[in-house]
């Protein structure tokens, strides 16, 4: 019996404490991933049950009832309808939240429903002294037909006896606990009939899914002869879920007691100040203030560690080891690569510390609701919050977070704003722009003028986000309803363990999966900087040392002609070169046309980039890279290449361009189309390519 | 005029009296909005939508054009 593996799948409402009783049934022995073909992430663990059995558990997404609105919800259905699925589980764990009993059942009822061995776990116990609550299991336990396990994630009691539960699921009755067909016993009399083989629940779900959102195959059902309308399966869904309702009140009414004397107004009088006119509306600036702060200046110092870290192994690896291609690939291409990576660790993470404490601690429902009017005039929702906060670490998990937009039409322009806002990649190029372009001076005493051009790009990149969203809610025609329902959850002091784990899980999926592209494009950029179809490239040295007018020059001026007559005979020279007339109207020389071409698959590219060819060959750290960009100037006409016109209009170009292949990537599936990501794609660019034309001829 | 969820006031408790399933998302039907079940109004956002309240001990923020769809009769102030 020692190789026995349990199947077991989670279950649960949002919002109670479902994912905390994985994090204690598994620990960190959790891999997440993603559903082939679409990005709801599919989140499985390994827990050890008693008698050495092993348990593989698959963390479903957070469901309401089996009636999906959402791709993530409509994950749940598939698995659950396809017994050949091979994570279809041997047991069904339903986690309830004590203080949600009565809305948690409903979604017990439908899995029951399935006739699949279902365990009851009643969640958050520690809170039941508090509000007054107890409940009679055994009574729960003989109604709903199951074994319950009553515990408290945050404390962790109950988990043994819930483990225990799980091994001796093959004990469980799967029989319903009601008679869902009595709601119209005509029409599932004659579903009975012609498809006697099949479970009946199962077949409505089927059918019904159509109406919600669903793509399961229906097959033969559409041609049946006794098919409903939209409308009239609606109002079925409705009387089923009252009758389910009237099921469970009428246990609960005999099983759960509670003294509402006990209860506390804790949520309300909290609630009172949170989403007050002026209150709500100044605390949560006050909170973005530190959420930026947070972001921008206490993540500067291990930023700057990677830095030097990277540098000074880059130039360690290329002393210490012989000489060569392969040293060449490691010491510049690799390790600048990796560290371009690395280096956006601390923000990430930072980023993602607030919003899992605010998403855990049940504020963020709350700014969902002080901004959905205001955001509903953009054509955007109160739940775009919270992607376009995100999109300023990465538009990547922004996008990903649009998901629990219930309007389609508030997603889709949600997930086409939120590539404008300030995304911690644009960063680096800002940076270095900036210290090049703007004087360090303060103004009005207080406030450092490059702080406030940084600021002011920030501005215009959440501005950029409203005015496109005003303007797609014109253009756009998608006539889908407009559904905006938002769950309030009780206020609760954030689990440290779910915020690290979830910090720790959204780095990682950061690393690896944008982390790949940009080390593919280092090492491609690497390439195509060291090699040349010409035959000049090679005899760069002889070409060089040979030119008279080089003659009396210093050693290390020489080694420097070299290196960029080398550059602009190789591949990435000619691609920059050929681009020149193009971007020339823009004040960029065919050096910025060749990092902008690179950073076009990703933008924190751009600096790496330039930081290759200014030292190809030859490593050295930012400080000098930024003093050789001051002194690059054209050989036409000896002005600077980094003047202000120059520098403000790269500074909007990237502010404004589509320069991200995830980005598109995730857009591409999270619309299902290449429709959006292209029109993305082109509009942005496009449109950072007008703004910078006119400003570096207004400014030149 | 009819007596619906949005022209609740602040505090106000009522009870679901009928609403229009076609106009109403199911996922709130599923949250426990449903003819017979109590429902109090516990905060409107600035600005007057969306509004905020509890109903069959669900707590849930909709916008007053889901709310308009729900007749209630007035129980307690």
């Amino acid at each position: 019996m020692a190789n026995r593996n349990i199947k077991i799948a989670l279950i649960g409402n949002p919002n109670t404490g479902k994912t905390s009783v994985f994090n204690q049934l598994t620990g960190l022995n959790q891999q997440v991933g993603n559903y082939p073909g679409i990005t709801v992430e599919r989140k499985q663990g390994i827990a050890r049950l008693p008698d050495n059995i092993k348990g593989t558990i698959i963390d479903l997404p957070g469901t309401y009832s089996l009636n999906a609105s959402s791709m993530d919800e409509n994950v749940v259905i598939e698995l659950l309808l396809n017994r050949n699925d091979k994570d279809f589980p041997d047991v069904a764990v339903v986690v309830t939240d004590i203080e949600n009993l009565k809305r948690n059942l409903l979604l017990f009822t439908q899995i029951k429903d399935l006739e699949i061995p279902t365990i009851l776990v009643i969640n958050m116990a520690d809170r039941m002294e508090k509000k007054g609550i107890s409940v009679d299991i055994p009574y729960l336990e003989k109604e709903f037909n199951t074994k319950i396990a009553l515990v408290s994630s945050r404390k962790g009691t109950g988990i043994h006896q819930l483990k225990k539960l799980i091994v001796d699921f093959e004990t469980l009755s799967t029989e319903p606990c009601l008679n869902a067909s009595s709601i119209d016993p005509e029409y599932f009399g004659n579903l009975r009939e012609k498809f006697p083989n099949q479970l009946l629940y199962k077949l409505w779900l089927v059918i019904t899914q159509d109406v919600n959102f669903g793509k399961l195959e229906r097959n033969e059902l559409n041609n049946s002869s006794f098919t409903k309308s939209e409308s009239e399966l609606k109002r079925l869904q409705q009387k089923e879920t009252i009758k389910r309702y009237q099921f469970i009140n009428k246990v609960l009414r005999d099983g759960l007691k509670v003294d509402t004397s006990k209860a506390t107004d804790f949520r309300t009088r909290l609630d009172t100040i949170l989403t007050h006119k002026v209150f709500g509306y100044l605390i949560f600036f006050a909170i973005l203030m530190l959420i930026f702060q947070s972001i921008f200046a206490w993540s500067s110092i291990p930023m700057d560690m990677i830095d030097e870290g990277f540098t000074w192994l880059s130039g360690y690896v290329s002393e210490n080891m012989p000489p060569g291609k392969l040293t060449e690939l490691i010491a510049e291409g690799i390790i600048p690569g990796i560290g371009g990576v690395v280096i956006f660790i601390p923000q990430i993470a930072f980023l993602f510390l607030f919003i899992s404490i605010l998403e855990e601690s049940g504020y963020m429902s709350r700014v969902v609701f002080l901004m959905d009017h205001i955001m509903k005039r953009f054509g955007l929702s109160g739940k775009s919050v919270v992607p376009l906060i995100s999109g300023t670490a990465c538009a990547i998990p922004a996008i990903m977070a649009t998901r629990n937009i219930e309007n389609w039409r508030e997603r889709l322009i949600t997930i086409l704003v939120t590539p404008f806002t300030t995304c911690s990649a644009r960063l680096p190029v800002y940076t270095i722009l900036i210290s090049l372009i703007i004087p360090n001076r303060m103004v009005l005493g207080i406030f450092n003028l490059q702080g406030l051009t940084l600021m002011l790009l920030y501005l215009i990149g959440f501005g950029s986000a409203i005015i496109s969203a005003i303007l797609l809610n014109k253009i756009l025609k998608v006539s889908r309803k407009t559904f905006f329902v938002a769950e309030m959850p009780s206020y609760k002091i954030p689990l440290g363990r779910n915020v690290v784990i979830t910090v720790v899980e959204k780095t990682k999926a950061f690393v690896f999966g944008a982390g790949k592209i940009i080390l593919a494009i280092s090492i491609i950029i690497w390439f195509l900087g060291s090699h040349s179809p010409n035959e000049e490239y090679n005899r760069a040295e002889e070409i060089i040392t040979q030119n008279p007018e080089n003659r009396n020059l210093p050693e290390k001026e020489i080694k420097q002609k070299i290196a960029s007559f080398q550059l602009e005979h190789s591949y990435i020279g000619i691609m920059g070169k050929s681009i020149e007339p193009a971007i020339e109207p823009l004040g960029y020389d065919w050096k910025i046309g060749i990092a902008i071409v690179s950073s076009f698959a990703a933008r924190e590219v751009f600096v790496g980039t330039l930081a290759t060819i200014y030292t190809i060959g030859n490593v050295e750290d930012e400080a000098t890279i930024k003093e050789r960009m001051k002194q690059e100037v054209d050989p036409d006409t000896g002005k600077k290449i980094f003047n202000f016109a120059t520098g403000i209009s790269l500074l909007l170009f990237y502010a404004f361009a589509m320069q991200c292949m995830s980005t598109l990537a995730i857009t591409r599936k999270e619309t299902n189309s290449w429709k959006w990501p292209m029109i993305q794609l082109f509009t942005m660019s496009a449109f950072a390519y007008v703004v910078s034309l006119i400003t570096y001829q207004l400014l030149k | 005029m009819k007596t619906t969820l949005a022209t609740l006031r602040k505090g106000q408790k009522a009870i679901i009296t009928a609403l229009n399933v076609d106009a109403i998302p199911l996922k709130l039907l599923e949250m426990g909005c449903l003819p017979g079940n109590p429902v109090e109004l516990i905060q409107v956002a600035p600005f007057g939508d969306p509004i905020y309240i509890n109903v069959n001990d669900s707590h849930v923020a909709i916008r007053t054009e889901t709310a308009i769809e729900i007749d209630v009769e007035i129980i307690s102030d």
